[in-house]
């Protein structure tokens, strides 16, 4: 079954890449969603699949039966998913005020911190 | 011995306060500690005379094999007494140089701290601690150079001096280490003990040159002489002391004291001769180009050094027998000659040859000294330096070397000879000349050193006995390695070294006469040519430029460049052990799970669809199809809390995305033309391939579970909690859980933060009358 998910995590991985190469602040935000999903994924591969079969401890019992899922990843994940949430949440406010305050979604036209070079302008832009 | 080697640094510290209490003649309190150590050293010189050593240790790093280690021999302690001896009249000269220089302070504070690393590397017995004062010398006389940092062109030489001396430091720590490898020791005198370990060894080549390249930056061999006549730039004191008996000497030192463990072979003499002859010679000639006092000594600092390697080349007993004595009685003459430079530099207020004249009957102190250098410098007895150019010569002489050698010491020599007449004697004799202001004797401090210095030449000259007994002796037979039988002598015959001598004299004489005529015609040919000191110029523009190119094509200033920058070197390094050292691995086939292959195909299609999506609609849907079709792969193997936290997340990150996008404005485009769309697809198909394969290969691999068994076994046992998952987020790892929720609370604030600022920005928007 790895082999299965870890194609999938493959493509999210190149999906979330090819959005994260664009200049639209929008479909960067996508990207970044994307590859957190991505990232949980592979952490979850990585520790191995086992089908229905959580990691819990029996009453009666003092140790989990052999054949439960691995429950470190699971842990890892967790605290991941939540803070990427938060990246995610963050990212947003910050490109919908970016956006307010500079009127364009277009990383190309965001040039306060780093200003084009004298002579060179728009030497990077395509179309 | 330890305490010796620190007590400079810790005086350094408290140098500008103690000039701040007493003034001026801070310089006079100073040089207590110097004189001190002068005699604490002096103290040795019976035992070691009668060939003992010591050895005194510390520990520091026991667990990598570093201490704190000093060794006294002949050759470490002839180099400690000229450096404290030295330091001791170069304080009092400080003081009275740069008197009421508002830097005073600060300049005594370098120059300890100098004295105090030059100490410990000439006693360094284990090799990184001998390269940590190795360094410290670097970085100290880095300080010094640049002591008028106000002017650009102090500040030049000083870089260029850090970055000569310092990249060959470098280039000296992989020697040092190499040979600590081979020979299983960090401490210099057990490697050296058993020198042909190191001789016969396969990386005895590397070894020799990286601890030459070492030894011939600092030293200023061609072609890395040019930091050094530059390093004029610092004031008098500081030349006086660095060019005299330490900085530069410290390469001939690091050359000596080597010399039983790597020297002796072939490639060594052929090295060491063809560079220090080189050395010589050209430092002999840029010498006599010059008309500067200080460029003019400088210059003949590098044909001394020049000599130096020269002889340590040779290797014979002669050669290290006349190496050391020269070193010896170069440290007093020239120590003398660039305070008299500097004494007449302050009282006449120039040091341009032509200007200087009959300062003989304003400055009788000084010209004494600068007489007495002179003839020992230009080697005619009864100076030191007169046997110690009849050593060269006999190093030279020695039947089995071709003549070229004394014909290459010869030169070298008649040109030092002339310039020792020039600096020497022509300004203080014939009618006085014209000088910016009227010439004056200095003070005390300003030539008690030089006069000493001076004196001493001739007091060794004349008792050499003594010279012999506890200075050269046992340095040279450091040096050798193995016991020699020194007898410096004045007179031992009409033999071929006295003719050396004369021939020299005759030669010199005759520099002497035509050197108006040789200086102008010699400046005339050197300025056309391409020097190293222009090399390091284009070689530093060069690296600005790499830097610079590097620059502007990794940080254009596009976001989306950055990105490309981040992939492409992720795929690299994802790549590229993958293809070179991987073996392979067998790609199980998966057994065909419907469930399994139902979600997988929805979260292909959901994610697929995502790029080529133009409607903000659909592309929050997709966003929750692929939040969803993770939950559905965490639910179906058993990890249900992950599967809940992941549906209220997604939930929530699409309601918050859904309220956002829908605030933004254009999204069906993203200004990607075709081409930048074919290699963008292509890098990410690139990161995506490299993450399934990186993926594959390790998930084909066994599992060390080592971790997840501790939690299953104590999850019950010591938590008493059930769901390990959870036992493990709030037990096992809870400051990592708050962590985690600090990062919320943190991302909270910052959201409220932004959202807040927004009146503001448009209050100051609407006060400049932006359109925003």
């Amino acid at each position: 079954m790895e082999t299965v998910l870890a194609l999938l995590v493959g493509l999210l991985f190149a999906i979330s890449a090819y959005l994260l190469l664009s200049s639209s602040l929008i479909r960067l935000i996508l990207g970044v969603f994307v590859l957190g999903n991505a990232t949980h994924l592979m952490i979850f591969v990585l520790g191995r699949l086992t089908r229905e079969s959580p990691p819990l401890i029996q009453y009666g019992l003092k140790a989990a039966e052999p054949g439960i899922a691995n429950p470190l990843p699971q842990a890892l994940i967790l605290t991941a998913i939540v803070i990427s949430f938060s990246l995610f949440a963050f990212l947003l406010v910050l490109s919908y005020r970016a956006y307010q305050s500079l009127d364009t979604i277009n990383t190309d036209e965001m040039r306060v911190a780093e200003p084009e070079p004298a002579g060179t302008l728009l030497r990077g832009r395509d179309v | 011995m330890l305490a010796a080697t620190l007590a400079p640094f810790v005086l350094a510290v408290f140098a500008p306060f103690v000039r701040r209490r007493v003034g001026d003649s801070a310089g006079w309190v100073l040089a207590v500690l110097p004189a001190g150590l002068t005699l604490y050293f002096a103290q040795f010189l019976g035992p070691v005379a009668s060939g003992e050593t010591f050895v005194f240790a510390t520990e520091w790093v026991p667990a990598l094999g570093i201490s704190l280690s000093f060794y006294v021999d002949g050759l470490s302690l002839l180099f400690a007494l000229l450096i404290s001896f030295i330091g001791t009249f170069i304080v009092l000269y400080a003081g009275a140089y740069l008197k009421g220089h508002a830097d005073l302070g600060r300049f005594f504070m370098f120059i300890l701290m100098f004295m105090g690393s030059m100490l410990g590397l000439v006693l360094s017995d284990n090799v990184v601690t001998l390269f940590v004062f190795w360094e410290l010398t670097s970085i100290t006389s880095f300080l010094l150079i640049g002591f008028n940092h106000d002017k650009p062109r102090s500040r030049r030489a000083a870089l260029q001096a850090l970055v000569v001396t310092g990249g060959g430091g470098l280039a000296l720590l992989a020697g040092l280490l190499l040979m600590a490898q081979i020979g299983g020791s960090m401490e210099l005198s057990t490697l050296l003990a058993n020198g042909d370990v190191l001789r016969e060894h396969p990386w005895y080549l590397a070894v020799l040159i990286l601890v030459l390249a070492g030894a011939f930056t600092k030293s200023a061999q061609v072609p890395f002489h040019f930091w050094l006549p530059n390093a004029m730039e610092a004031p008098t004191p500081v030349s006086a002391y660095l060019h005299s008996a330490t900085m530069v000497k410290a390469g001939v030192y690091l050359l000596a004291r080597m010399n039983p463990g790597l020297g002796g072979t072939e490639i060594w003499q052929i090295i060491l001769m063809s560079f220090g002859g080189v050395t010589l010679l050209v430092g002999a000639i840029l010498a006599l180009r010059n008309t500067d006092l200080k460029l003019m000594l400088a210059q003949t600092t590098v044909a001394s050094l020049g000599l130096l390697v020269f002889l340590m080349g040779i290797g014979e007993d002669y050669a290290i027998e006349a190496a050391m004595a020269y070193l010896f009685a170069h440290s007093m003459f020239k120590g003398a000659l660039f305070m008299v430079a500097g004494s007449v530099d302050h009282g006449t207020g120039t040091r341009e040859l032509g200007r200087l004249s009959g300062l003989g009957r304003v400055m009788p102190f000084t010209a004494t000294a600068a007489g007495l250098a002179a003839l020992s410098m230009s080697g005619l007895p009864p100076f030191f330096g007169f046997i110690a150019k009849e050593w060269v010569y006999k190093g030279t002489l020695d039947g089995s070397l071709p003549l070229i050698l004394t014909a290459v010491a010869i030169t070298g020599n008649a040109l030092m000879f002339a310039v020792a007449f020039l600096v020497g004697f022509k300004p203080f004799f014939g009618e006085p000349g014209d000088t910016p202001h009227k010439p004056h004797e200095g003070s005390l401090g300003l030539w008690v050193g030089a006069l000493t210095l001076a004196v001493l030449s001739l007091f060794f000259g004349l008792f050499s006995g003594f010279a012999e007994t506890y200075f050269v002796g046992p340095a040279a037979v450091a040096v050798a390695g193995i016991p020699l039988a020194v007898d410096l002598y004045l007179w031992g015959g009409f033999k071929a070294p006295v003719v050396a001598s004369i021939i020299t004299v005759a030669l010199g004489a005759f520099f002497f006469w035509q050197s108006g005529r040789l200086s102008a015609w010699l400046a005339r040919v050197i300025d056309a040519l391409w020097g190293p000191d222009k090399g390091y110029d284009q070689f530093m523009d060069g690296m600005i430029g790499l830097a610079r190119w590097v620059t502007d094509v990794l940080q254009t200033g596009y976001l989306r460049r950055y990105m490309l920058v981040t992939f492409l070197t992720l795929a690299a390094v994802l790549v590229l052990p993958q293809v070179s050292l991987s073996d392979g691995f067998v790609l199980k086939t998966p057994p065909f799970d419907p469930l399994v292959w139902a979600i997988g195909l929805l979260a292909v299609v959901g994610t697929l669809a995502i790029p080529f999506t133009r409607s903000r609609l659909a592309a929050i849907m997709l966003m929750g199809v692929l939040g969803l079709s993770v939950a559905f792969v965490f639910l179906l193997f058993g990890a249900p809390d992950l599967a809940f936290t992941q549906l209220m997340v997604e939930t929530l990150s699409v309601v918050i995305l859904a309220l956002v996008i829908a605030r933004l404005p254009v999204f069906g485009t993203d200004w990607r033309g075709k081409p930048r769309f074919v290699g963008d697809a292509v890098v990410a198909a690139l990161i995506g391939g490299a993450m399934a394969y990186l993926l594959l290969s390790i998930t084909a691999t066994p599992l060390d579970l080592t971790l997840s068994e501790f939690f299953s076994a104590r999850s019950y046992t010591e938590a008493y909690g059930r769901n390990i998952v959870n036992v493990i987020l709030v037990d096992f790892r809870a400051l990592d859980t708050l962590g985690e929720i600090a990062v919320v609370a943190i991302a909270g604030v910052a959201v409220l933060g932004l959202l807040a600022f927004r009146h503001i920005d448009r209050a100051s928007d609407d006060k400049t009358g932006s359109t925003s």
